[in-house]
């Protein structure tokens, strides 16, 4: 059981009350690896991104429990939470959500500061994860100056930045064009994944399924399958 | 903490245009209020200067008396009984009033002239040039070197004059702490002589200062002056009074005050619809922080901080701005009244408190409300 990274045990979320109430994620069970990539597909509005957000401590489900680490995430307190989201999960925004008024590099810096870790010291760590998305000749440049495949390595190198468990990443390329796209999962699987980390994948996109270790299929809120991914080498 | 500060501070200076904007909307506002109050307590200080020139302790006066410029002479027994009152060391007459003075070009100016006691010269001012025993001279008179001097035409010592139709010569020349509101000249003269060349009514005294023999003789003085039907103040109490009268029983007061609250409410205006407009446009920066982990209060630190650091500096420019141009325009202007006292500055750091605090509290509602869901969702 140690090789799990995070377990998700029927949860359900809905929105709204009464004749309004959508619910849209109904009683999905899933469990994450440490080593692999698990890849969330569905149709749109099957509910990808309220389950990405029930497991990585950004929304609070209406039932179930999400263990990790051998404790569900939603028993603990809010600052314990936002802890948790600060050392255990990455997130890469689908819209990256870089801050344009900061430059490249202080972009990645955030997770360290906010971790406490002295200015300069994070700006310095910072340098070496723009060196490993291979942009570090951007670092002083602000973010809206680069192309959407280097933004979207921005938001992985701070995503990285702060050393989560579980890497998280909601439709990767669905604004870069498939070369570029192809370019960056082939990139996070050689260089970013590692056999203590689990990066999760929304996507619609098949032509990077080849990249996923299992396949995950959701519609209407439910789980409808799993496959073997091309990635998987057993 | 630093490092979000930093980060707080980078969002904050980074957005010139939204920056600039706050700046100048608290400066503005300081300036204003810093430049009505300045005026005012100017206005208050000079309405005062004979009480703090004089510098005597105690002021016995008629209690309808509002201010030192307003005269209701008393009858000469008030002396004689408030001489006998018990914890008075000494006390002795002040003359104070008006006069017309002939210069020598022909011209007329109005002058103030206050009469010392000529047996001890209380409250008497410190000369720049002459001897303080020339007051008794014939037809001496000691003037103030104050922003109203030029106005006699500059005299020097020698310079004569006509005063209510006698003549005056000028024996020495006085430097006194505070000049007056009312922009006439001032002459210093003996207490008899004042009576004698000034028309007087029956009654002559103005004020009677009193030295007391210590501080905790005075309630007994007040007491005892009371009984007389007359009013005892201290310097502190005079100013005070003074002071009441210019802020709430003429214009003065209340159209500074209407003034004060205008450019407190533009400056509050400008700067917190500024700030929460850069709050609506940092909304998402700070959803993002929230889902990358930061917590609620340490947004809360990074909101109060660019609330505050934005309007201490614009406080700092605004009161630099008011200072500078009011030493500007004293240099300009000698008699110029304002005078930033720290009331004054303390008042405006009030009211940009309360600025930070409105716009602050707006921009943590909002960014306390943002689910970071919504953010992910994008
Ligand atoms: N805040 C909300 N209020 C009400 N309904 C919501 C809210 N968020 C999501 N929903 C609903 O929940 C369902 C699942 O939404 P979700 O965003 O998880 O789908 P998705 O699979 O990520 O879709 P997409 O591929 O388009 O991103 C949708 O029907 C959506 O309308
Ligand atoms: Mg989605």
């Amino acid at each position: 059981m140690a090789e799990l990274a995070m377990q998700a045990t029927a949860l359900v979320k809905w929105f709204g009350e009464g004749d309004a109430r959508t619910v849209a994620v109904q009683g999905v069970s899933f469990d994450a690896r440490f080593g692999e990539m698990l890849f969330i597909e569905g149709p749109s509005g099957s509910g990808k991104t309220t389950l990405l957000s029930l497991i990585s401590g950004i929304l609070r489900p209406n039932e179930g429990t999400v263990m990790v680490e051998g404790r569900d995430i939603w028993s603990m307190t809010s600052d314990r939470i936002a802890d948790f989201r600060l050392n255990k999960v990455g997130f890469v925004f689908q819209d990256y959500h870089l801050f344009p008024r900061l430059t490249t590099v202080e972009n990645v810096a955030i997770p360290l500061i906010l971790k406490k870790n002295d200015w300069d010291k994070s700006i310095d760590e910072a340098m070496e994860y723009l060196e490993i998305v291979g942009i570090k000749d951007r670092a002083l440049l602000p973010p809206v100056k680069l192309s959407g495949g280097e933004q979207q390595r921005v938001a992985i190198a701070r995503a990285i930045a702060s050393h989560p468990d579980i890497l998280i990443f909601d439709e990767p390329t669905a604004s870069l064009d498939g070369e570029t796209g192809r370019k960056i999962l082939d990139f996070v699987k050689k260089n970013i994944l590692t056999d203590k980390r689990c990066i999760i994948v929304v996507t619609h996109d098949n032509r990077i399924f080849e990249y996923a270790d299992r396949i995950m299929t959701m519609e209407d809120g439910r789980v409808i399958g799993f496959e073997q991914g091309g990635g998987r080498e057993e | 903490m630093k490092g979000i500060l930093k980060i707080a501070y980078k969002l904050l200076v980074n957005d010139k245009g939204k920056f600039a904007a706050l700046l100048v909307g608290i400066t503005f506002a300081v300036f204003l209020m810093v430049m009505m109050t300045s005026m005012f307590s100017g206005i208050l200080h000079r309405s005062s200067a004979t009480v703090l020139n004089v510098g005597a302790k105690v002021w016995v006066m008629d209690p309808a008396i509002n201010t030192p410029a307003n005269n209701i002479p008393m009858p000469d027994y008030v002396l004689d009984a408030v001489r006998s009152i018990n914890g008075v060391t000494y006390a002795v007459p002040l003359y104070s009033g008006g006069a017309l003075v002939k210069l020598r070009s022909g011209a007329y100016q109005s002058v103030t002239v206050i009469g010392l006691d000529d047996s001890s010269l209380y409250g008497r001012p410190e000369l720049l040039e002459g001897q303080i025993e020339d007051i008794y001279g014939e037809n001496a008179f000691i003037v103030v070197k104050d922003a109203e001097f030029p106005k006699l035409q500059n005299p020097r010592v020698g310079t004569e004059f006509e005063i209510n139709d006698h003549r005056g010569v000028i024996v020495g020349i006085a430097r006194v702490t505070t000049s007056g509101l009312f922009g006439v000249p001032t002459l210093y003269t003996t207490y008899n002589r004042a009576l004698q060349y000034i028309p007087s009514t029956r009654f002559t005294t103005a004020f009677i200062l009193i030295e007391p023999k210590n501080t905790t003789a005075i309630p007994y003085i007040k007491q005892q002056v009371k009984a007389l039907g007359y009013e005892a103040l201290t310097k502190d109490e005079f100013i005070q009074k003074t002071s009441r009268f210019y802020k709430y029983q003429t214009g003065v007061g209340t159209n500074v005050l209407i003034m004060t609250v205008i450019s407190f409410i533009v400056g509050l205006c400008i700067s917190g619809q500024t700030f929460y407009t850069f709050i609506l446009e940092n909304l998402e920066r700070f959803g993002a922080l929230k889902a990358i982990g930061a917590k609620g209060r340490e947004l809360v630190y990074m909101i109060l901080f660019q609330a505050s650091f934005a309007s201490l500096a614009g406080f700092g420019l605004g009161i630099g701005l008011a200072c500078l141009l009011i030493t500007v325009a004293r240099l300009r202007m000698p008699s110029y009244a304002a005078m930033t006292t720290y009331t004054d500055i303390g008042l405006a750091f009030i009211m940009v408190l309360i600025i930070a605090g409105i716009s602050s509290y707006i921009g943590v509602r909002k960014v306390l409300k943002i689910e970071p869901f919504d953010i992910f969702r994008g």
